[in-house]
């Protein structure tokens, strides 16, 4: 068990995630079995190692879908203990699928799920324009684009719904270079606008360049933390 | 957290949910025109090959109530089906889910969007009764059929969006949501169909004769709507 810590001031910076050996149980099975780690505002933070090791679990502890078993869990300040619904509506977690309507326009796409939080027309134009959809991609059907603007388009949607938290489960799955170059440099983009994001992948060398530690999970437990 | 900050982040409520989704749902419609090409052509159809098979004026005069809610029936699978295609196709229903999204809200306005399709469905299906069986429709039958439908259609949609989200992550759902549906709408295609009958007048029916069947069609509407309402977000999470 490690203790993942970074360099920002705690005074004026409460960690973003912050577990404190948290277990959570998938049936019978503990898929984390005491888990330490904070993640401060604005990180880009690499989970690595083999599949079944938890990478999933954890996002989807910190997304409030899983519950706390044991142990203590924080995330953006609510405890993962008490109000889990409160944490899935700040938090956006994207797998392996985009949660997008294909019959829908890029915009229409966005200011749904912007809708789903109240978002203004303003915040919704500025997701699209910020995820570079802007122009024509923005009125075209989201059956008509490429796999990184697709991918693009379902972080507009976590822009329009102010999610703070981003939890992005193997995002370049799919792509190909340049769509991965596309999610890479919106990635970077969002961090520097405050969002934190985490990122289960197995492209180590391309997600490394992205993120600003790597934290490697093996059988349910933080094994090792590198800074990148 | 501040109150002020606590309402910034707990979304929408469950009828800005319900208005959404629904509205989601129509443009989606709109967009793909499934319910234009394929869902009324499909329940038309089935209308023509039911005149073609009993081949009788008499006898399709009789049975016409009968014919336009198993039309509308079979109309309804295809369209709960498709409804809940579209949320599951790139896990948009888990993501409404993983968002916090009230899963009332999620209910209400599928299930809104599914009548106001069945609404322009039965019409349609009404229309063609009365052109291809020769269905013959007084002024206290029109306020009767007017009200049967309404009520037959939201009890429909009701039932249909329960069990169509019951199916939706479930393995060969597109056999097993026909299995799930069918028998719980019996009452609906019986009740539907005898106030039917009694709007027509077939075999000399009153029109009085059909409003006790419209309290069967309400209460039903009703149970479903209610227990739908509340059963549909736990019914998502497993």
């Amino acid at each position: 068990m490690s203790t993942v810590s970074h360099g920002h001031d705690p005074a004026t910076l409460e960690p973003v995630v912050d577990l404190c050996d948290a277990v959570a149980v998938l049936g019978s099975f503990p898929a984390l079995a005491g888990v330490t780690m904070t993640v401060q505002r604005g990180e880009i933070v690499l989970l690595s190692g083999p599949n079944g090791a938890g990478k999933t679990t954890l996002l989807r502890l910190c997304a409030g879908l899983v519950a706390l078993e044991r142990g203590r869990g924080r995330v953006l300040g609510v405890d993962l203990a008490n109000d889990r619904e409160l944490v899935r509506h700040r938090v956006g977690m994207i797998g392996h699928s985009n949660g997008l309507y294909g019959d829908l326009t890029v915009t229409e796409n966005v200011r749904f799920w912007g809708r789903t939080v109240g978002a203004s027309e303003s915040e919704i134009d500025l997701a699209v324009s910020r995820m570079g959809l802007d122009g024509r991609l923005a009125h075209l059907p989201v059956s008509r684009l490429s796999a990184g603007q697709r991918r693009r388009t379902a972080l507009a949607g976590l822009v329009a719904r102010r999610a703070e938290l981003w939890l992005l489960d193997e995002p370049h799955a799919g792509l190909d270079a340049a769509g991965r170059d596309e999610l890479d440099s919106v990635l970077k983009m969002a961090a520097t606008a405050g969002a934190t994001v985490i990122v289960a992948s197995h492209e180590l060398e391309r997600a490394s360049k992205l993120a600003t530690r790597q934290v490697e999970v093996i059988a349910g437990q933080v094994r090792k933390v590198v800074a990148l | 957290m501040s109150n002020a900050g606590q309402q910034r982040f707990t979304g929408t409520t469950v009828i800005g949910t319900a208005r959404l989704i629904a509205a989601k749902d129509l443009r989606v419609e709109l967009r793909s025109r499934v319910l234009l090409n394929q869902v009324l052509p499909f329940a038309l159809i089935v209308m023509v090959m039911f005149a073609f098979a009993l081949d009788s004026d008499a006898v399709l005069e009789r049975v016409a109530p009968g014919l336009v809610w198993l039309a509308a029936l079979f109309s309804t699978l295809i369209m709960v089906s498709r409804s809940f295609a579209v949320e599951t196709a790139d896990g948009a229903l888990d993501q409404l889910r993983s968002a916090g999204v009230p899963a009332m809200g999620i209910f209400i306005g599928k299930m809104m969007a599914l009548m106001a399709q069945l609404v322009v469905l039965v019409t349609l299906l009404i229309i063609a009764a009365v052109v291809l069986y020769r269905a013959e429709l007084s002024w206290a039958g029109s306020v009767l059929l007017v009200t049967t439908g309404l009520t037959a259609t939201c009890g429909l949609a009701a039932v249909g969006t329960l069990y169509g989200g019951l199916a939706a992550g479930a393995k060969g759902r597109e056999t097993l949501l026909p299995l799930l549906l069918l028998p719980v709408v019996a009452p609906v295609l019986i009740g539907a169909t005898r106030a039917t009958e009694s709007a027509f007048g077939t075999r000399g029916v009153s029109t009085s004769q059909g409003w006790p069947w419209l309290g069967l069609l309400a209460v039903f509407a009703v149970l479903f709507s209610v227990s739908g309402a509340v059963a549909f977000g736990p019914l998502l999470d497993d």
